[in-house]
């Protein structure tokens, strides 16, 4: 099933994406190694043309890597009509091994990307380029991750044989299926509800104590990863429910489908921002102490941490609208 | 913020000024690059127009069609078989049709002949000795309602019409070689016995009960071919995603040969762009700067062209019937429906489309961007 606009579309992206980086890894390996601000010799000068090529080069890359997950869900979500019993994203994600790895691979990657580029920002706005080492190192990271993710979207693809019966959201999400994803969504709504909530606020509390008196980054961070997984959570055990105003229907995609309005953008976007921006609070922490980012990194957490806060807080609003809003009533008080 | 808007501001104004100070090189790539996106815009906007419309035209047919296969080849139904799928739980309503194919040597096509359901098309029941045309079959014959028209059958008999009312416009794509007459006419005409028919269609209500109401029909009825409508429909999405896949990679070529125009366009600096980022490095501009102005240009030109050939590409097919990819896509006949697609435009079909066109452009002017931005600006204005 290659030979479909979006697939072909997917698959260009993301191995020029792979040889992008597979190209600049040898580079910033030199640059890694005989990277020397205070010298003024002619490989110094090379280097520090090249860092322009490269922060260029890789930020383009990891935004395509940021439209190419969206265009992933949004082309799994379409191709569902040619699967017998899938009715959306999850039947055709199921439809081989591959489909849900390389769905958490982009995730993983996306995440990833976020917090190179929030580094990147913060090294572009010093002077004397003081996070170069530690950028392209994570670079030579990040490097596998994005070739597994194309490694298993390319499996996926070509091992996608239209017409196979794929089990849809309503089975697999039904509470009998034993696998990771069921788990979650057999987790009650009532606890589930709890979970969702005390994660929600208190990344809110964490990332607004931030934003005013910059303290405890790394929880901020450590907070975000734990409320990405709360509010997925969540949405599969009880947000999804109301949405669909049906019991048993956990599906976390249908909420992006024009039957319910694309609602689910209004809470995947946020989240995902808010998340990634998040773990950008954590990741540039380290680096508050470098005297040319001494003013930097506290103004860039600041703001890094505003945006987690607003997002969640977003996030956390929608949720709770659609879950007032519904007709459904799943707890009796 | 504000600065920062106020610089890219500035940015975009110094590039555009320049661009303007060599149009003929510009306008060359936008317009190439124009054409690339008319080219793949049209190809995706028309089969996904089609796409639509199939889906609009199965929208209405019947869930579950069963047919009777002997030897492997399509038989009608005989009497009995109605009865002898019994009550099936979920099917709403279940009925014999009655259609057939014939040959028209005055105008060497073939027409669609139908015996309708009273409740199936707006003209209620076709009395005997009338006919209903569709609206091509009536372009080729010349005909308007109260005209006669005949036929010689299979048999070699003669049979003549009155034509009642021609099939709206609207609805030519599927009735553009349409005739309907009375069941009384139909079983005349191909000589078909009474309590014969061609298929028995099914009407299910539930999407997820289809699959096991077929699986109950081919118990009873072991001879049977069921054919659903959702494979009907995922038949079309493949095969229209199929066709729209191959000509676009077919079109890799050209878009490849676009992708090496424009870095040869990019990295072919005159020597007066040359001196120009070298004045501006002097006069105290960064490389960053000068990254920054170039990768606007790239982002201006790229969006100019995108939305030109877009908006072209609109027209070609929704106002002049996508004249340049019609025989490839549309597949032909004599009696070919004359049909204007509803326009659909889809988000999603934009995403991919830039991956397939701005996406290789930015690829390919990437590093000969760069190239010009560190341009020592001694060595361009010593030589």
């Amino acid at each position: 099933m290659l030979f479909q606009p979006a697939i072909i579309a997917l698959l260009l992206a993301s191995a020029v994406s792979v040889l992008m980086l597979a190209a600049a890894t040898p580079y910033a390996w030199q640059l890694v190694r005989r990277w020397d601000i205070a010298s003024g010799s002619e490989l110094q000068l090379v280097l520090e043309r090249r860092t322009y090529l490269m922060s260029t080069v890789l930020t383009f890359v990891f935004a395509t890597q940021l439209v190419a997950l969206l265009l992933f869900v949004f082309n799994a979500d379409k191709m569902a009509v040619m699967f017998v019993g899938a009715m959306c994203a999850v039947g055709t994600l199921n439809a081989n091994a591959y489909g849900f790895p390389a769905l958490l691979a982009q995730i993983a990657v996306f995440f990833m990307a976020a917090v190179w580029l929030v580094l990147n920002h913060a090294d572009s706005r010093a002077y004397d380029y003081p996070l170069v080492r530690v950028k392209y190192r994570l670079l030579m990271g990040i490097l596998p991750f994005v070739l597994l993710a194309f490694v298993l979207q390319l499996l996926y693809f070509l091992n996608l044989k239209a017409d196979i019966i794929t089990s849809c959201c309503g089975s697999l999400f039904s509470s009998d299926a034993q696998t990771l994803v069921s788990d979650a969504s057999a987790l009650p709504p009532q606890q589930g509800l709890w979970l969702f909530y005390s994660a929600l606020l208190t990344v809110i509390a964490v990332a607004v104590l931030h934003a005013r008196k910059l303290r405890a980054a790394y929880i901020v961070a450590a907070a975000s990863a734990a409320a990405f997984v709360a509010a997925l959570t969540g949405i599969l055990s009880f947000v999804s429910l109301y949405v669909y105003e049906h019991p048993h229907h956990h599906c976390p995609f249908c909420l992006l489908k024009p039957e319910y309005d694309y609602q689910g953008y209004w809470l995947y976007l946020p989240l995902f921002a808010a998340t990634a921006a998040g773990l950008g609070v954590g990741a540039i922490q380290p680096f508050a102490r470098v005297p040319s980012l001494a003013a930097v990194v506290p103004q860039m957490s600041r703001r890094l941490a505003w945006i987690a806060a607003l997002g969640f807080a977003f996030f956390t609003v929608v949720a709770t609208f659609m879950v007032v809003n519904s007709n459904l009533i799943l707890l009796k008080d | 913020m504000k600065t920062w808007i106020a610089r890219q501001k500035a940015l975009i104004d110094f590039t555009l000024s320049s661009l303007a100070r060599r149009k003929l090189k510009n306008l060359g790539l936008l317009l190439v690059y124009t054409v690339i996106v008319f080219l793949l815009a049209s190809v995706m906007l028309y089969t996904h127009a089609l796409r639509h419309e199939a889906a609009q035209v199965l929208k209405n047919s019947p869930e579950v069609i069963v047919q009777r296969m002997v030897a492997g080849r399509h038989d009608l139904i005989p009497p009995g078989y109605l009865e002898k799928l019994g009550r099936i739980r979920g099917v709403q309503n279940k009925e014999g049709r009655l259609w057939g194919y014939f040959y028209d040597n005055v105008v060497s096509a073939n027409y669609t002949l139908m015996a309708p359901s009273p409740e199936e098309h707006g003209f209620g029941r076709v009395a005997d000795g009338t006919i209903v045309i569709g609206a091509a079959v009536a372009r080729e014959r010349g005909l308007v309602p109260g005209n006669l028209i005949s036929f010689r059958s299979y048999t070699g008999k003669l049979f003549v019409f009155t034509v009642a009312a021609v099939l709206p416009h609207e609805a030519e794509l599927v009735s553009a070689d349409l005739l309907l007459l009375s069941e009384a006419d139909f079983r005349a005409f191909f000589e078909i016995s009474a309590g014969y028919y061609n298929d028995i269609a099914l009407s299910v209500a539930n999407p997820q009960e289809v699959r096991n109401i077929a699986g109950k029909i081919s118990e009873t009825l072991p001879d049977a071919r069921i054919i659903l409508r959702e494979e009907v429909l995922r038949t079309y999405e493949s095969i229209f995603n199929w066709r729209e896949g191959i000509v676009l990679v077919l079109l890799s070529g050209s878009i490849l040969a676009f992708t090496i125009f424009a870095w040869e366009k990019a990295s072919g600096l005159s020597a007066e762009e040359k001196r120009e980022i070298g004045i501006l490095k002097a006069i105290g501009w960064e490389t960053g700067d000068v990254l920054k102005m170039k990768l606007w240009e790239g982002a201006l030109v790229s969006l100019t062209a995108f939305l030109l050939g877009y908006v072209v590409a609109y027209f070609h097919v929704f106002h002049f019937s996508a004249a340049l990819f019609e025989p490839v896509l549309k597949g032909w006949s004599v009696l070919y429906p004359r049909f204007e697609l509803v326009p659909v435009v889809d988000g999603f079909q934009i995403a991919t489309l830039f991956f397939f066109t701005v996406f290789p452009y930015t690829v390919a002017t990437i590093v000969p961007i760069w190239r010009a931005a560190i341009t020592d600006p001694d060595a361009v204005m010593r030589g």
